[in-house]
């Protein structure tokens, strides 16, 4: 119920307020365990209202605006987000109960923790524009918070900025994009925008102000720069949080902006959703593979993430426009289902990146190796979370990619033609990102996990506490559950489909063999839970004939590596080689990439040396000039506080009489 | 053949199931079989004697008696890669239609699946590559996800022009399409069937861009990342890559050459037919390779990225071609 998700909320904020007073070791269980159970209890309540249907469910506090008072409203799309969030958060609480052991300012941790949390939950529920603004902004602000627990270390300080820089233009943005709303009544519910139509150049506005202003919060390509930065930044919970839960709210934002209170929408809507979706998408895990710093590669790989949620959302625009309700559909349960997926693997991803953050104290993979030794669980899994986010059967990942393929195969009977050129474009970039994404992971994971521990701190690591591991090894359950059982996922979210859409899926759980069936069972379908056993059984099965029929002998020795003798373990890959290959192909376009070798003359003693230097393109076009310019402006601007006070007077004047020309021009 | 059919006749649905059955027991048999082929027909273009067919079968069976030697630093990552590469090329090898269509179980993973599913085999290989610690496992992983960057993306463009054409991405019905003769000659076919090329040359290790029988660590990428496995893991390993070439092959031959693959409900006689019209595709078409890989020099690890490039833009020229001449 309403009353209920509320209440928690008003608790978490209670808990926040707690945590201010209460001794750090103290406050620790009491904020974590309590997030933890609160969360749990409004994803039950999520959950329930979401199978059951009851929508929508309203109620109006006398908070915020005295004459406007703060509506609250639970619909099918706020339920769906509502899981997203509570469950990410709820594994986040318990992940943290054991890691925030180690958070050495926990004082600057704890009471922002629960703020942010009630403010997502907030941000999911709001009824009227702005209670979203100021939920929004509460977001913002408990998350910069966080990113700046660890204040000392500089690169914070400017990753936390540059966020509030960004943060700032994204709530700008979407005050404009309500104001568009409210049209010239200014009406700040959400029914009344609903229910009244916009002009096109309206609808226009506001598809572009909500891109800006949600889309630079999960990331899209180019307002992405912020996101790199401040994730890694936070506390290892916090990252999950923001890079699994906090996007996700932004896509809620987009979602609620532009397929529920814009109205029916144009086609040429979809043209700018799919354009930056793909582009994000390829970009964002180009980005990741340069990425050394393990948290930074993953905070780059929610880009890709974002870009692929958002194609599905511009197809599903794509359809709707045109009246294909069953491939809307189609489209929007790949977006949404995908949301879900990027929660539970990217989230379980930085459970691992925590874990090995704790262990060795190293964020930097090219310090690290071998650790499948020492943290076997985790190892495990961030095997399993990289399977996933690589989009890999039988684990879930694949299973949204795959829907979302199979929109883009319904896509030809769509008349446009900037359409028909743009989509198989982005399915391309789509597949092009996957296979990139497998790329990176095999870095990720086989650089720090594999091979040999390139410093002491990689040698002398340890198991994690068994909270942490719980939390990763829940994750994992949950990415192979839908993975293997995605029909479930499918028929839960047909609500939210047909709510946004217009049109339903087939329901799934009619379909044999739990087998998806996207559109007619002759056209596709897919069964991850044969996938896995057959895969499983012809394993094991195989596994056994060798074991009993031919050899189970297994002796030791050194590694053979052709013959070499063993060296050290700097002759190892690193995640730089690694990446090398990669980097010569499309890294000398994309980011400059330019390789110089000074190769000392015979006999000299100076040591060789091999520099690469990249270049990020979008920073250095895009940000560095208008950086110079306000720097530029200001300075110019500088010269106005120091005037005598004849010229102020004279400025004062002339402003008064452009003011009066105005009045008298206008009508 | 006789008893089959009898089965067949008092339970029909055992039909697919048997077919279903032969065809796993079929590509694990004849997948050696095939790699003795072109290597046979490889030497013999060489004027060398070559070794004899049944060849890769004594080898198979030699590694998988052998005990198995692990570097000490490998983990239980290491000696499980071997079993989930062969599971998932073989799972992956039995949904691609050989003889005959209709496999019962060709509905639970599409064209795409049977695409991921290699992937997850590839995935796991690379981690083969790099967890013992050695430059030339790293080598070869650095360089075999570089290939596979443009290929998997590449292959992913070709099922989709093919899913156009047939309106459907299970493998069984665009094969069932492809013998039908409504569809013809088309241009966006002619590209998929290039692009489609390069990409199995690519993927499978073969000459311009790998090369399969040697070990000299400038030119290789399969064998580099494998080197550090023997005895049975090594056997997997060869058996899986053997499968894959038999998979790709067979994907070939059953979209672009059709004719002959026996109707889910077929007599004897068409199985037969269809048995016989495979073992001679795979000949040909093994043939072909070895033809080809006999004429043609390797090339430097940085041309593959433009090899691939062109089977990329090939197709997606092909879906793009699909998606335009299409009109509501």
């Amino acid at each position: 119920m309403l009353l209920v998700m509320l209440l928690a909320v008003a608790s978490l904020i209670v808990v926040a307020a707690a945590a201010i007073i209460l001794p750090s070791d103290l406050g620790r269980r009491l904020v974590y365990g309590a997030s933890a159970m609160v969360s749990a209890l409004v994803l039950v309540d999520g959950g329930w209202q979401l199978l059951a249907g009851r929508f929508p469910q309203e109620m109006v506090l006398p908070l915020t605006l005295p004459w406007l008072g703060a509506h609250f409203r639970l619909d099918a799309l706020s339920a769906a987000f509502l899981i997203v969030v509570n469950l990410g958060a709820a594994a986040a609480s318990v992940f943290a109960i054991g890691y925030g052991r180690h958070e050495d300012a926990p004082n600057r941790v704890l009471p922002f923790y629960p703020l942010f949390l009630a403010a997502m939950n907030l941000v999911v529920l709001a009824g009227d524009a702005f209670t979203f603004l100021l939920s929004w902004e509460l977001m913002s602000l408990a998350s910069w918070a966080l990113v700046l627990a660890h204040h000392r270390v500089p690169s914070n300080l400017r990753a936390g900025y540059v966020y509030l820089l960004m943060a700032g233009f994204g709530t700008f943005a979407l005050l404009l994009a309500f104001a568009l709303l409210a049209g010239p009544a200014g009406y700040y519910d959400f029914a009344i925008i609903r229910a009244s139509g916009h002009p096109s150049w309206v609808a226009g506005l506001v598809l572009a102000l909500a891109l800006l202003g949600a889309g630079s919060k999960a990331g899209l390509v180019p307002l992405h720069v912020w996101l790199p930065l401040a994730h890694p930044a936070a506390p290892s919970h916090v990252s999950a949080l923001m890079s699994g839960v906090m996007t996700k709210v932004a896509v809620y934002g987009f979602v609620r902006i532009v397929f529920d209170l814009l109205g029916p929408p144009d086609w040429w809507w979809s043209m700018p959703v799919l354009a930056l979706g793909g582009i994000t998408a390829v970009m964002g895990v180009l980005y990741a593979l340069m990425q050394h710093d393990l948290k930074r590669l993953l905070a780059y790989h929610t880009v890709e993430n974002i870009g692929i949620i958002f194609s599905g959302l511009g197809l599903a625009l794509a359809f709707k426009a045109n009246g294909m309700y069953v491939a809307a559909a189609l489209a929007m349960t790949a977006a949404l289902f995908h949301v879900l997926n990027h929660m539970l693997f990217k989230s379980l991803l930085f459970f691992g990146a925590g874990a090995v953050l704790t262990a060795t104290g190293e964020r930097d993979i090219e310090r690290l190796g071998g650790l499948i030794h020492a943290m076997p669980v985790t190892s495990f899994a961030f095997l399993a979370g990289s399977l996933a986010i690589s989009a890999l059967p039988p684990l879930n990942g694949f299973v949204s990619e795959w829907l979302t393929f199979q929109a883009v195969l319904l896509s030809p009977d769509l008349p446009q033609w900037g359409l028909k050129f743009l989509v198989p474009g982005v399915g391309a970039m789509l597949a092009f990102a996957a296979a990139l994404a497998a790329a990176c992971f095999v870095k990720a994971f086989g650089i720090t996990f594999l091979g040999r521990a390139r410093s002491t701190a990689a040698t002398n690591a340890h198991e994690v506490d068994r909270f942490s591991l719980a939390a990763m090894l829940g994750f994992v359950v949950l990415c192979v559950l839908a993975g293997t059982l995605p029909g479930f996922v499918i028929d839960a979210l047909a609500p939210v489909a047909h709510l946004l859409a217009g049109g339903t899926m087939p329901t799934q759980a009619t379909i044999p063999w739990l087998s998806i069936v996207p559109v007619a069972q002759a056209r596709s379908s897919y069964n991850g839970l044969l996938v896995f056993v057959f895969i499983a059984v012809s394993g094991s099965l195989t596994a056994a004939v060798v074991h009993r029929c031919a050899s189970r002998a297994v002796r030791r020795g050194p590694a053979w590596d052709c013959g070499f003798p063993d060296a050290s373990p700097i002759t190892e890959y690193t995640a730089g080689s690694f990446a090398q290959p990669i980097r010569r192909v499309f890294g000398t376009i994309v980011f400059q990439a330019r390789e110089s070798v000074s190769m000392p003359r015979p006999g000299d003693t100076a040591p060789a040396q091999f520099q690469v230097s990249l270049r990020d393109l979008i920073w250095d076009i895009l940000y560095l000039p208008i950086a110079g310019a306000v720097g530029y402006a200001t300075e110019r601007l500088n010269t106005l506080q120091f005037l005598t006070i004849r010229r102020y007077l004279a400025v004062v004047f002339i402003t008064l009489v452009g003011l009066l020309f105005a009045l008298a021009v206008a009508p | 053949m006789i008893r089959e059919a009898a089965i067949g006749l008092a339970i029909p649905w055992a039909i697919p199931w048997a077919i279903q059955g032969a065809q796993m027991a079929v590509v694990l048999l004849l997948a050696p079989l095939l790699i003795g082929f072109i290597r046979k027909i490889k030497a013999r273009l060489l004027r060398r004697q070559g070794p004899p067919l049944m060849q890769m079968y004594r080898d198979l069976v030699r590694l998988l008696r052998k005990e198995v030697v692990l570097a000490d630093n490998a983990s239980w990552l290491f000696r499980v890669i071997p079993y989930v590469i062969f599971a998932a090329t073989w799972v992956a090898a039995a949904l691609v239609p050989t003889f005959a269509l209709g496999l019962t179980f060709s509905w639970s993973a599409d064209l795409i699946a049977i695409v991921g599913l290699l992937g997850t085999a590839r995935f796991f290989l690379a981690l083969a590559g790099l967890d013992v610690g050695t430059s030339f496992g790293g080598i070869g992983s650095s360089r075999e996800v570089m290939i596979a960057s443009l290929a998997e993306p590449a292959l992913i463009m070709i099922v989709f022009t093919l899913a156009l054409i047939a309106g459907s991405t299970q493998l069984s019905t665009v094969a069932g399409i492809m013998q039908t003769a409504q569809i013809g000659l088309r241009v966006s076919l002619a590209l998929a069937l290039f692009a489609l090329i390069i990409v199995a040359i690519a993927e499978n290790a073969r000459i311009p861009v790998d090369n399969p029988a040697t070990h000299l660590e400038l030119t290789m990428v399969h064998e580099a990342m494998v080197l550090e496995y023997s005895g049975r893991h090594l056997a997997l390993i060869e058996a899986a890559s053997a499968l894959k070439l038999l998979l790709y092959i067979s994907l070939i031959a059953c979209v672009f050459v059709p004719w002959g693959l026996a109707a889910p409900t077929a007599t004897p006689r068409a199985l037969a037919v269809g048995f016989g019209t495979y073992i001679g595709k795979l000949a040909f078409g093994g043939a072909l390779l070895a033809v080809f890989e006999t004429s043609i020099a390797k090339m430097r690890v940085f041309r593959v990225p433009v090899f691939l490039g062109g089977a990329l833009m090939l197709a997606l020229l092909a879906t793009v071609l699909m998606f335009v001449t299409r009109v509501r």
